[in-house]
Parts: C-alpha cells; sequence; structure tokens
C-alpha cells in the first residue's frame, strides 16, 4: 500500500510561488481537453478560439478589460484585508452598498452638474456606502470579538435583500415611478448619459474609467503595504496579533480601518458598474446579483497571494475567461460547459496552492524530508 | 541503536549516533539544544526513520515505520508538552489511543480502569485520582498521568524528555524515586535533559551528544559534573554561578506594583493581592513552579493584560494598565516568555522585527513613511552588537535558533534604553552557550541602571542572578529570601506552598 503523506513545509522557495500556478493552470487545461474530448468538442480548436475571445483583437480586450474591472476592485478588496488575517468575504454586499451609495447621489444630483463633480461624488458616496457596510462586521469583529468570515457573509445577503426591496418593493428614491409602465414593472431611475463615466479608446481599445480608477487604488494600496507604517502594522497584526499587542500597536483601530478600506474598495466597484456599465441601479436578477464579483473577487485576491499588482494581472486573466465563455456559449457549446471549464481552472489553480504551503511525501519511495522540529510545535503553529 | 544518522535539508541532526541502554537502569541523554536529543528520540518512539542505521530491542533488531508500531514495541514516551486531553478525566487520557483489546471493544469497564490505575499509582507512588478531570490537576500531576498512561500499557522503555522542567526540587526528587523504582523492575528509562545535577542524581549511566554525535557514555557516579558539561558543549564552561556587577543596586525605587490582582485566561484568581518592588540597577528573581501566577503576572505589568485592581508605578508614576503602548513609553521593556508568537512576528524578518516598538520613532519613519534603509542599518547594528548569528537581516524571525532569537528580542529591548526589564523565563529552551551570553546581558542591563524583573522557574538561574528572591505561589508572594544565604531546599519548600518557619 502506497501510504501518502501530507506535511507543512517550514520552507517556501520562492520559485514555486511561481511555477505552482503556471503548472496548475496547464494542469486545469490538460484536465478540461479530457472534458472536452469526451463531450465532443475539439480541445485545441476551443482553446484557440477561447484566447482568440479573451486577449487577440482590441474587441476582445474591451470586454475583457469590461470583465475584468468589478474583479480588480472586489480582488483589492479582498487583498486589503485578507493581509491582515482580516476574512472579510463581504465584498459582495459591500459592492450592492456602494453601487446604491452612487446610484443615489447620482440621482439626487441631477444631469446638470460638471462631470467631475458627478464622478468624485459617486465616487465619494459608493465609497463611504461600502465603508460603512463593512464597518459593521468590522465593529463586531474588534469589540465583540465575533468571527468576521460569518457576519460579513451574512451581511451579503442583507444587502442584496435591500438592493432588491429598493427596486421591487417600494418607492424609493432609487426607482422609477415617471410612467404607468415603470410603475407596474418596476425599472431603476437610469443616469442620464450627461452623467455616464468616461469611456475612452487607447489603441483601439476601449477601456472603461473604472479600470483605470482600480489600477489607481491598486498603486496606493502597493505603496500603502509596502512604505507605510500602516502597512507594517498590518504585516505584523496578520502575522501575529499577540506580537502586535506586544509592540503597542492598536489593534482595534487598525481592524476598523482595514475593513473600511477593504468595503471602500468593494463601494468603488460599486460606483464603477453604475457610472461605467450599467448606467442605473440595477437590480434585476440578471444583474449585480448575479455576477457574484464579490466571491470571484476572493479568488483573484488568492490567486494574486493578496499582493496588488498580481491582483491586477489575475482579474485581467480572470476577465477574460468569463469574457470568452460568455462568447464561446452558443448552440455548439453548452453554457454549462462554460461554468464548468472556469469551474476546474479555479479550483486547480486553488488547489495548486495547497502544494506551495504544503508537501506531499510518500514514505519510503521519495526523499523523507521531515524538518528537525518536535511534533509540538508543528501543531502549534 | 547503532551508527544512526538522520539528515534534514541542510543539517544532519543525528551524525552515527551509537546509544545503548540496558534493561533496569536509568539512562541520561545529555546535550544541549541542537545536540540531537529530540531527533534520537523521535526515532525511537517513531516518529521519525532513521537514514542509516539499525535500531535493536533486546537484540532483535527492529523498524518503526510509525509511531504505533514503537508503542506495540513496549516504549513509551513523556512529552515535554503533555499528551492530555484537558476535558477528559485520569482514567478516559490513559486508555485514550490504547491499542490492545480491552479499549477496543465497544464498552469499556471505567471501574476496572480505575481500579488498575489507581493500583499502579500507590505502587511506583504516582498517585492520581482517576477520576479527576486533567484541566484540574496541576502541572506535576499531570506528569503523572502521563506515567501512568507508560505503565498502564506495561511500556518497556519509558523515555521522558526534560521532565523536571515543570517541577519544585522536592517534586523532582520523588519522579527520581518513580524512576528509580521502574528501572529496579527492569524496564529502562531514559531520561533526557540538560541539567548537570539532575542527571548525576537519578542516572546510572549518561551519554553525552553533541552536535548530533554521540561523544561518549559514561558511568554516573564517576563523572563530575565539570567533566559533563565540558563534554556537552565541547570547551570548559563556567557552571551557571554568581557573578559580582560591575554596580550595585542603587537606592531608588524604579518599579512598583501595587495589589495586583489579575484573572487567568479561565477566569481564575491567577495573581492575588501581589505588591513588589525593584529599585534601580537591582535584580529580583520571582521564582515559582510553573502555572502559579507568573504568566499573568509578567502580561499585567507590561500592559498585555487587565488587572482587576491594584497599581504598576514606574518611577513615581502610575501606568495606564492594559496597555501596552504606555508601559514601553514609560521604559517598560518585556521579554515575553513566548518569544516566537509574541516577542517578534515570526514570519516578518529580523530587520521588520527589531523595529517592532521603535517603528514609530523619527529615526525608522517619517510621516507616514518607513525608513527601510535606516531600518536596515538599525537591524545590522542591532546584529553586530548582540551576536544574533544570521546570514544577514533579512532572514525570517522563525527560521533564526531559539538563542539567537532571544538576542534579538534582547538587543530590540535594549536599544529602547528602558528603565525597567520585565524577563520570563528568558533562557528557556537555550542552550549553554546561549543561556550564558542571556546571563551576561541582563547583568549588564542592571549594572547600567535598569531594573531587573526576573521572573523564572529555573531556580539555579534566579539564584546566579537575583538579589533578592520573592517565591510565588498561587499567585501571592509566599516568601523572600537572600540568594546568598538561603538554601535551594528552603525556597524549593516555599514553592510548593510550605510556610516558612
Amino acid at each position: 500500500m502506497i501510504n501518502v503523506k501530507i506535511e507543512r513545509r517550514l520552507e517556501q522557495p520562492r520559485w514555486l510561488s511561481v511555477a505552482v500556478p503556471v503548472v496548475s493552470v496547464a494542469f486545469s487545461f490538460l484536465v478540461m481537453a479530457v472534458v472536452l474530448a469526451v463531450t465532443g468538442h475539439d480541445p485545441w480548436n476551443t482553446y484557440r478560439r477561447l484566447f482568440d475571445a479573451a486577449f487577440v483583437g482590441s474587441t476582445a480586450w474591451t470586454f475583457t478589460l469590461e470583465s475584468a474591472t468589478p474583479l480588480l476592485f472586489t480582488g483589492l478588496a479582498a487583498a486589503a484585508a485578507f493581509r491582515m488575517q482580516l476574512f472579510n468575504i463581504g465584498a459582495e454586499g459591500q459592492l450592492y452598498l456602494g453601487a446604491i451609495g452612487a446610484a443615489g447621489i447620482a440621482i439626487w444630483l441631477g444631469p446638470h452638474q460638471s462631470l467631475t463633480v458627478t464622478i468624485l461624488m459617486m465616487c465619494l458616496c459608493g465609497g463611504a456606502a461600502g465603508a460603512l457596510w463593512a464597518l459593521i462586521p468590522g465593529a463586531l469583529k474588534a469589540f465583540g470579538r465575533t468571527n468576521e468570515i460569518i457576519t460579513s457573509l451574512m451581511l451579503n445577503y442583507v444587502a442584496g435583500q435591500l438592493l432588491t426591496y429598493l427596486i421591487f418593493d417600494s418607492a424609493s428614491p432609487w426607482r422609477d415611478l415617471s410612467t404607468v409602465q415603470t410603475r407596474s414593472f418596476p425599472q431603476a431611475i437610469p443616469l442620464k448619459p450627461s452623467q455616464f463615466w468616461p469611456f475612452p479608446a487607447p489603441f483601439d481599445v476601449s477601456v472603461h474609467f473604472g479600470f483605470f480608477l482600480a489600477l489607481g487604488v491598486a498603486v496606493v494600496l502597493f505603496v500603502l503595504f509596502r512604505f507605510t507604517r500602516f502597512g507594517f502594522e498590518m504585516n505584523v497584526i496578520g502575522d501575529s496579533p499577540r506580537a502586535a499587542r506586544y509592540s503597542g500597536m492598536r489593534t482595534r483601530r487598525k481592524i476598523l480601518a482595514v475593513m473600511a478600506i477593504s468595503g471602500a474598495i468593494a463601494g468603488l466597484g460599486g460606483a464603477s458598474q453604475v457610472g461605467d456599465v450599467a448606467h442605473e441601479l440595477d437590480a434585476s436578477p440578471q444583474g449585480l446579483q448575479s455576477a457574484n464579483y464579490g466571491y470571484t473577487g476572493i479568488v483573484v485576491a488568492a490567486l494574486g497571494r493578496y499582493n496588488p499588482i498580481a491582483v491586477c494581472l489575475v482579474a485581467v486573466l480572470i476577465g477574460g475567461l468569463q469574457n470568452a465563455g460568455t462568447f464561446l456559449a452558443g448552440a455548439d457549446f453548452p453554457s454549462g460547459l462554460v461554468g464548468v471549464m472556469q469551474g476546474i481552472i479555479l479550483f486547480c489553480a486553488l488547489g495548486g496552492e495547497l502544494l506551495i504551503r504544503y508537501r506531499v511525501r510518500i514514505p519510503g519511495h521519495a526523499r523523507v524530508v521531515a524538518e528537525d522540529v518536535p511534533p509540538a510545535e508543528v501543531e502549534a503553529s | 541503536m547503532r551508527g544512526i544518522t538522520k539528515r534534514f535539508p541542510g543539517v544532519v541532526a543525528n551524525d552515527g549516533v551509537d546509544f545503548e541502554a540496558a534493561a533496569g537502569e536509568v539512562h541520561a541523554l545529555l546535550g544541549e539544544n541542537g545536540a540531537g536529543k529530540s531527533t534520537l528520540s523521535n526515532i525511537l518512539t517513531g516518529l521519525y526513520l532513521q537514514d542509516e542505521g539499525t535500531i535493536s530491542l533486546y537484540g532483535e533488531p527492529v523498524r518503526f515505520h510509525s509511531p504505533s508500531d514503537a508503542i506495540d514495541a513496549g516504549i513509551a514516551m513523556v512529552h515535554q508538552h503533555f499528551r492530555l486531553v484537558p476535558p477528559f478525566s485520569v482514567a478516559e487520557n490513559i486508555i485514550l489511543g490504547e491499542h490492545r483489546a480491552e479499549a477496543r471493544k465497544l464498552l469499556v469497564h471505567p471501574r476496572q480502569i480505575e481500579r488498575r490505575v489507581a493500583e499502579l499509582g500507590r505502587r511506583y507512588s504516582v498517585a492520581v485520582e482517576p477520576r479527576a478531570r486533567v484541566w484540574q490537576l496541576s502541572v506535576g500531576e499531570q506528569q503523572r498521568v502521563e506515567i501512568l498512561k507508560a505503565l498502564y500499557r506495561e511500556a518497556r522503555i519509558l523515555i521522558l524528555d526534560e521532565p523536571t522542567a515543570v517541577l519544585t526540587p522536592q517534586e523532582s526528587d520523588a519522579l527520581f524515586e518513580t524512576l528509580r523504582t521502574m528501572a529496579a523492575e527492569g524496564r529502562t528509562v531514559i531520561f533526557i535533559s540538560h541539567k548537570l545535577h539532575e542527571v548525576k542524581a537519578v542516572a546510572d549511566r549518561v551519554t553525552v551528544l553533541r552536535g548530533g554525535k554521540s561523544i561518549a557514555t559514561v558511568v554516573a557516579a564517576e563523572a563530575t559534573p565539570r567533566q559533563l558539561a565540558a563534554m556537552m558543549v565541547g570547551r570548559d564552561v563556567e557552571l551557571a554561578a554568581r557573578k559580582e556587577r560591575a554596580a550595585p543596586p542603587r537606592e531608588d525605587i524604579a518599579f512598583e506594583v501595587e495589589g495586583l490582582c489579575v484573572r487567568g485566561d479561565r477566569g481564575e484568581e491567577a495573581v492575588r493581592d501581589l505588591s513588589l518592588t525593584v529599585r534601580s540597577g537591582e535584580i529580583v528573581g520571582v521564582a515559582g513552579v510553573a502555572g502559579n501566577g507568573q504568566r499573568e503576572l509578567a502580561e499585567a505589568v507590561t500592559g498585555m493584560r487587565a488587572p482587576t485592581s491594584g497599581t504598576v508605578t514606574v518611577a513615581g508614576r502610575k501606568l495606564k494598565t492594559s496597555d501596552p503602548r504606555s508601559a514601553i513609553a514609560a521604559g517598560v521593556a518585556h521579554v515575553p516568555e513566548d518569544r516566537l508568537g509574541t516577542g517578534v512576528a515570526p514570519s516578518l524578518s529580523i530587520a521588520e522585527n527589531s523595529v517592532l516598538k521603535s517603528y514609530r520613532g523619527r529615526t525608522v519613519s517619517s510621516g507616514p513613511f518607513l525608513r527601510w534603509r535606516a531600518i536596515g542599518r538599525h537591524a545590522v547594528d542591532l546584529i553586530h552588537r548582540y551576536a544574533v548569528a544570521t546570514p544577514g537581516p533579512h532572514l525570517r524571525a522563525r527560521d533564526l535558533s531559539g538563542g539567537n532569537l532571544q538576542k534579538l528580542v534582547l538587543g530590540r529591548e535594549f536599544s529602547g534604553q528602558p528603565k525597567v526589564l520585565i524577563a520570563a523565563s528568558p533562557t528557556r529552551g537555550l542552550d549553554v552557550g546561549a543561556i550564558e551570553t542571556v546571563h551576561s546581558y541582563l547583568r549588564e542591563a542592571a549594572s547600567d541602571g535598569v531594573a531587573v524583573l526576573l521572573i523564572s522557574e529555573d531556580l539555579d538561574e534566579i539564584l546566579a542572578l537575583a538579589d533578592r528572591v520573592l517565591v510565588i505561589y498561587e499567585g501571592r508572594i509566599t516568601g523572600a529570601f537572600d540568594p546568598g544565604t538561603a538554601t535551594v531546599e528552603e525556597i524549593g519548600l516555599s514553592m510548593a506552598g510550605g510556610e516558612r518557619e
């Protein structure tokens, strides 16, 4: 009998953190090739179409970057919090709240403000709404020691219900009640074209304003993590809360601040969805709530190892995959299969992460490479 | 065990070690940390498989592929950190993981087991109430449970890893009696230690390990502690002896604790109405058996834990309680008991850890930004000044050895120019060489006028360093001694809760 053991690596060689994701993505394509072949599709041809649809030509890039933008925001939101071991699963809800805030202020301001003011106010209100929503689990964590995973996750459902309520179940300021038709078939008040966020097209590829905004956020986060005392404190708290307390850091404040930052980034994502894409508070079942940006963002952050720059790259890759998926789905290619493919790729990529932190050992066969650490310490760590 | 070799990436933990112990003897395994004692015992108990070499039991060659192989062969181990389940009773813990048929049956007969446990307890004078829950027991009693577990399984070979670290001198003596009884019955007791006088007291023979190699096996009665120490370290060493410091204690009271009450993790009263003072340049040692409120005391006076009442005063000014930052600002340095999880952030670099408390200061930060160059220079400086052995300041703190980690922590704490130093078990788990260094740093600090509160379970250490010895028992100071005149027995009695005449 082959006895396989999985044990924790004490050292994580640098090359692994590059090799493992690459190999696991390659592996996922191999697995998917089998699935494709079994279902009667030519794998090679499918992959070519997939790649073309995602990354070849200006139209492909336009759609890829559009899909990537919300993932960038939610990925950065998750990365900001997870880096301090603060597991904010609530980017989904914070994004809804951001959309609500941004749409609300845009409606209130009306179409006659300058676009700069409109964008600024939408970002401000969207970010603030997301931050406040995130501060609920943040405060509960800081003062009540509740588990932020549960509370932030639960609030996603509350936020979803709120979104539905504002458009479908109430006469809220977000809802269009101007015509008989919209009174019986609920609809959100659309933004006026003068309020649409710019959609410039450098190099033939049209890129939403939100994408640049997200890149800006990534750079700010990078600087914050790398060069500031705040980032240093986040690292210490994330690594050892006791050491942080020992060195006199104000852990509670940091939890609140980081939750607010994380929520604000997700909220900006919501604002960008309103200003860039939907141009209204899209509460329909096919809208914001179906996209799962918040949850995919967690995957993006994990694959990017919580590094803001890496998160940008991963978001574009995943965005491309999603974009190509919608493109592929058609008569000869069921959309379910697209889902399977995306699932396998994400599964392999995340499963590969395990190999960075753990090693598989087959006693008696492979070289025995345990570490000289008393068992008690291994358990403790 | 013949020619045992075990390699780990980068190190050879055991290099051709020969070790043999006879039935009916207490055999000590002596060596510094990192000498290979733990690896050797882990091989013998089946946790690791040796790369080379053979193990024979009673003449039969054996090969252990897992701990259960070793248990089946009659080998039991009492680890330093006990493997007990706190909410379970003593009897339940003893039959946990028991392989033989009687415990495998669906129904266990608690009465029968309890009777047997009680009987074993009487015979080897390690009596513990079989129905007591483990969490209710003192550390010494928990150790007895571990020994009972081995006896219940009829282990022929018992390995004890540093068993006296958690005991009073009197409890240690009682343990030695038990071990002798077991040996007299023909069992083999392997006693791992780095304390020379214990080895002398209990062992028939001693095998000394150094740098992964077996240096010598000698008859305990024929070797002097000095010889053993020299074999262990590889050179002549000063045994922990009192040394006069450059400067005597001063008159002014630098640190004062008054009426301190602190609750422990389980809500129990861990420190009860405790008061003490430390003068500038004085080392006050707080001796006691582990778990008598030392941790809570150290945490409360450094602001890590909120006291329920009482005050801590530094140089005449009261500290804000439960606020580490105010303690740091007042000049209270802290060498915590748990140096890896509390004293440093283990995954961050040496450089980052060297500014853990000073990163807000002008020298290493400007505005919201950190000055990484200055931090790097600071770290290099600290590494040189305190002789931290490391390839560079970018190494993760967790990759440092215990001794070097402690040098880093001490160096960082001293660089804050403290008025008071709270040192909790500063040399626990360190090797002889590192202990010497840490002690000399503590003496140096006191000579510079720092008030040092040394909280330690190692009585030898306290006697070697302290100007005054206080004994803590169940959260109270129960005795005050002059280390120059008091005997170990007197202090030990007080540590066990005995009243002083």
